[in-house]
């Protein structure tokens, strides 16, 4: 579900422009990905934590979201130092852990968690409704956006159907288990929200006919840039332009 | 009655659903200006599919459609006859799709062409004609069951429709949204067909009432005697009620 629970602290970030922020965290992801160099990394690292820190990101909340991530990232570090050539670091049994390997798994490690870092400062500062405006102005197709739009408004009802759906084979009794009859209802219940959803937008596409839906659909918010959108935009280009001239030029 | 005020005449429909019995039997209907017609009828009995039918959304398998004088007969009829009549649909979440209310509301002038100042301003209008000022900037999944009932109606009233196609608006809503609703219909200034289960919702509401069973629509004004029961004082010895 979409709780949005960032997006209602009030800081200098989320007053900021949401066209602003979606370039931003787009342009710095890519140069995070790119690079190699640990001085850009833990120079990023400490401009995410700043940015987070501006936003007054709870730390819980941070950190919640981070978790599936490491989590991922854990197994990386199991098999990454081993399978990796290079100098002998360490050994765990008939296992030999490599220098290249370990710097590659913190790298890897480093680099989601910076994006994610300033994916949730940025973005999730954002309403999703603002989100998808924004992307709009910002001449994402048209497709998408709506995509976007159709998935925030529906996933609610689509949720609403599961709760009824679960809520309906738990006063019957069902206890999931390990069991073909488990398997079986569970089946049942992922085909009936499927077939629900789809009859939903059948009707949903119906009654926009009616309502003399040609394909277009209109935004009726207005974004503008002010003076405190262009600082921050000036400010983080030059911020990510060093993070890059660091990484390609090889200085120090 | 004057045939140029004919608005909707269906004459000799059939339709059915793949692999089932006929829906709708050679059913005729015809909708004069002004009219505010009431129709029930069981459950299946394809008042809905009526309603389909009226829009366009489904083809009968046979018979003659005339809309506002015209026959309809290809897509390209549909798209004019559409903004001039409005459907309320039954499930007000198939209704309302977009994120916040105002937008929603908006949505069909701006297909019409209107400018943005002028759907907004439309769509406020309308908001404030059903006693929903206020509610632009709601997020239209949070609305409460008769609330969403009432926005779906200000979608379908903002296109200025000619004449409104209503499922079952009464259905869910409690008591006192239940009466706003009647209210709100009353004062209408439109044609109507409205659809229920309720016949109290009905004579508030309409003019003359329909019945659907068997894929037909006939008039039944038969008068049946039937009791109520009722409690008040003394009622323990026989007694007469004066004509009602």
């Amino acid at each position: 579900m979409i709780w949005e629970d960032f997006a209602s602290v009030d800081s200098l970030i989320h007053h900021l422009d949401p066209r602003v922020k979606i370039v931003l965290v787009f342009l710095f992801s890519v140069v995070v990905a790119v690079s190699t160099r640990f001085v850009v990394l833990v120079s990023a690292l400490a401009l995410g934590v700043c940015v987070t820190w501006l936003g007054r990101v709870p730390i819980k909340g941070l950190l919640r979201r981070l978790a599936p991530v490491n989590m991922l990232i854990i197994f990386l570090w199991f098999f990454l130092p081993f399978t990796v050539e290079g100098e002998p670091l360490f050994s765990v049994g008939p296992l030999v852990g490599t220098h290249e390997g370990v710097l590659y798994a913190a790298r890897i490690s480093i680099k989601s968690n910076v994006i994610m870092i300033m994916l949730i400062a940025l973005v999730a500062s954002t309403s999703i409704l603002t989100l998808g405006h924004a992307m709009h102005e910002l001449r994402v197709p048209k497709k998408i956006v709506h995509l976007f739009f159709f998935t925030y408004r529906y996933i609610h009802v689509i949720h609403r159907e599961y709760l009824r759906l679960v809520n309906a084979m738990k006063v019957r009794g069902f206890r999931p288990g390990t069991n073909m009859h488990t398997y079986k209802t569970f089946a049942y219940l992922v085909g009936m929200i499927l077939v629900r959803s789809s009859d939903r937008a059948q009707r949903v596409h119906n009654a926009m006919l009616c309502r003399g839906f040609r394909g277009n659909l209109y935004s009726l918010s207005e974004f503008s840039l002010k003076a405190r959108d262009v600082i921050s935009l000036i400010l983080m280009l030059a911020l990510i332009l060093v993070l890059g001239v660091l990484e390609w030029t090889r200085i120090t | 009655m004057d045939k140029n005020n004919l608005i909707i005449n269906l004459e000799d429909i059939s339709f059915s659903y793949p692999g089932s019995p006929p829906v709708l039997d050679r059913l005729s209907v015809e909708l004069y200006q002004g009219d505010r017609m009431g129709l029930i009828g069981p459950n299946g009995s394809g008042k809905t599919t009526l309603f389909y039918i009226i829009m366009g959304l489904l083809k009968p398998s046979s018979g003659r459609i005339e809309i506002f004088g015209r026959p309809v007969k290809e897509e390209k009829d549909l798209r004019s006859l559409r903004q001039r009549i409005g459907f309320l649909f039954q499930d007000a979440d198939d209704q309302l799709f977009s994120p916040t209310v105002l937008e929603d509301v908006a949505f069909g002038p701006l297909n019409l062409g209107k400018s943005q100042d002028e759907a907004k301003a439309i769509s406020r209008r309308t908001l404030e004609s059903l006693g929903l000022a206020g509610f632009e900037d709601r997020i239209t999944y949070k609305l409460s069951g008769g609330e969403k009932r009432l926005v779906s109606l200000a979608t379908v009233l903002a296109m200025e429709p000619e004449v409104l196609l209503l499922d079952e608006p009464g259905t869910g809503l409690d008591e006192t949204t239940e009466k706003r609703t009647i209210e709100i219909l009353k004062d209408l200034n439109v044609s109507f067909m409205l659809v229920s289960h309720n016949i109290d919702f009905l004579m508030e509401t309409t003019d003359y009432i329909k019945c659907m069973t068997n894929g037909k629509i006939f008039v039944d004004d038969e008068r049946i005697p039937h009791s109520h029961v009722h409690v008040h004082e003394h009622g323990r010895y026989a007694h007469k009620h004066g004509p009602v």
